[in-house]
């Protein structure tokens, strides 16, 4: 059998995106740049398309600026920010527990001698309103918190940060990559000034995303070259892209009630019984504000990425917090962030599932788990059952 | 970006275990590097005639540490001290490069395992 609880690092391509997406590529391929019927064809699918994803999160169509994807949209936001309100001030806040593409954007800025606040979270990996709110000062030209996040599921208190924020009157940004396709937005009510999206997380195809930029706020821009984008972003139409982006989004705000109570149930069901079913292991983050397909665990005394390339060997897809599989010598610095120890961090395993995840493959999965830790826990030196008593140490 | 030798060994390790009473015991690494590796040695005549390993890390580490032990049996102390991590990577036909590490904690541990035995000799 095999299993994909990867969901969270990608999707599959929808079949009904696909087949949305297929006349751009060979049939209707003008540039939507051109003046000729070629271009103007490409032109209406994509002035389309940026209507049909405005619709979905509220916003208004000339609000919506296509990029190569999330990490794009992250790094336009906060360095588009900086550099053009600078004068207003160099201070941003952000959180601990952002995508590296915010993270390293900010250490980037650092270096350019901006003043970067960094907010802690909460065990149940939530930032405060409160902590926002100190940590804001008269030079804050920034507040970017990501909507939800991508490793533990934390779904953070957007609509209350962008009250604030906009009483403030300090910019709002939201890193929505993880969040988009089963949590609806709305950026008027939300008070979102800028919000960043990529299509392959929500079953639509790789390489396009689009940063959400309110009317009125102004951004330098990040990739020149070109007029595209009303001037704002270079780069020729990814017009394929885009009708998938939008098709996709579109499928998922119709299809999100019926697929997040599915996922819900299997990821709740999964917990419950990891939690029961194995010993010495750890849900980490918080149950009430999370993510519906998001379910995060350490076990103690193995690591992380023996237990993925185990559950591998079993044709099961997962990803792990730990130091071994990023390449870097620290595990996840968001599961640290949880006030998780250093062991704990190493051993954490995410288990991400899709709107089609089945019930026979939670349960083979569950299965291969417990297998697979007792296998590891029988190998590690930091475990040893006590014979005759459930008890380890 | 594991090779099919890495997968292998670590899907099915032929030394893993301990040796009660062993000769010498080496422990490397610590837990919040993600990595402890522990070599149990049987030794007789100044030969290994046994070696087991215990590790806590990636599937790199658990499969340095068996072929470590697998290529150390039936040497002398002086031969199975000869080996370098390079010999464990060749052995796995390769590792990946942040995964080096692994090698060299296997050659320590294997190191210290002989370290202590001498000690407990010299005693």
């Amino acid at each position: 059998m095999r299993v994909y609880l990867d969901n969270s690092a990608t999707t599959a391509l929808d079949v009904e995106v696909f087949e949305a997406m297929k006349p751009y590529f060979s049939e209707i391929y003008g540039n939507a740049s051109s003046l000729h019927a070629f271009g103007r064809e490409a032109l209406a699918a994509v002035d389309k398309a940026r209507q049909t994803i405005a619709d979905c999160i509220n916003a208004r169509r000339d609000e919506i600026f296509f990029t190569s994807g999330g990490s794009e949209s992250d790094n336009w936001a906060l360095t588009g920010t900086a550099h053009t309100y600078e004068k207003q001030g160099k201070h941003i806040v952000t959180t601990v527990i952002e995508h590296p593409a915010v993270m390293e954007t900010c250490r980037k800025l650092q270096k350019e001698g901006y003043e970067i606040t960094y907010v802690k979270v909460g065990s149940d990996g939530r930032v405060s309103l409160d902590d926002i709110k100190k940590a804001v000062r008269d030079d804050t030209i920034l507040v970017s918190v990501m909507f939800a996040n991508n490793e533990m599921g934390a779904i953070q208190p957007i609509e209350e940060i962008g009250a604030f924020c906009r009483e403030e009157g300090i910019l709002f940004h939201t890193d929505a990559v993880q969040a988009a396709g089963s949590v609806k937005i709305d950026v008027k009510k939300m008070n979102i000034d800028m919000l960043s999206m990529s299509a392959h997380k929500f079953h639509g195809p790789k390489g396009i995303g689009l940063l959400y930029l309110r009317k009125g706020v102004r951004l330098e821009r990040l990739i020149v070259g070109g007029h595209q984008e009303s001037g704002m972003r270079a780069g020729t139409t990814n017009t394929p892209g885009i009708i998938g982006m939008a098709k996709a989004l579109e499928i998922s705000y119709r299809d999100m009630e019926k697929n997040n109570s599915h996922m819900k149930y299997l990821r709740d069901y999964f917990i419950d019984r990891v939690s029961k079913e194995i010993p010495y292991c750890k849900l980490n983050g918080g149950t009430e504000h999370r993510l519906v397909n998001n379910a995060n665990f350490s076990f103690d005394f193995i690591e992380g990425e023996s237990i993925l390339m185990n559950l591998d060997l079993n044709g099961i897809a997962v990803s792990s917090g730990s130091a071994c599989s990023s390449g870097s010598l620290e595990p996840s610095y968001v599961i640290l962030s949880l006030g998780a120890k250093m062991e704990e961090a190493h051993s954490s395993i995410r288990f991400s599932l899709g709107k089609d995840t089945t019930k026979e493959e939670i349960d083979y999965t569950i299965e291969k788990l417990k297998e697979t830790v007792a296998r590891l826990r029988s190998w590690s030196p930091l475990f040893k059952e006590i014979k005759g008593e459930d008890k380890y140490v | 970006m594991y090779n099919a030798k890495v997968l292998e060994t670590f899907a099915h390790p032929k030394n893993v275990g301990e040796i009660e009473n062993a000769s010498g015991v080496g422990t490397v690494g610590n837990a919040s590097c993600g990595d402890i590796m522990q070599v149990f040695l049987k030794i007789e005549d100044d030969k290994i005639v046994d070696a087991k390993f215990k590790t806590f890390g990636c599937a790199a580490a658990i499969a340095s540490s068996d072929t470590a032990c697998e290529m150390i049996k039936g040497k002398s102390l002086e031969d199975a001290l000869k080996i370098k991590n390079s010999d464990v990577v060749e052995t796995l036909e390769g590792l990946p490069p942040q995964k080096i590490h692994c090698s060299v904690l296997a050659e320590e541990a294997i190191a210290e395992a002989i370290k202590d035995y001498r000690a407990k000799q010299a005693k």
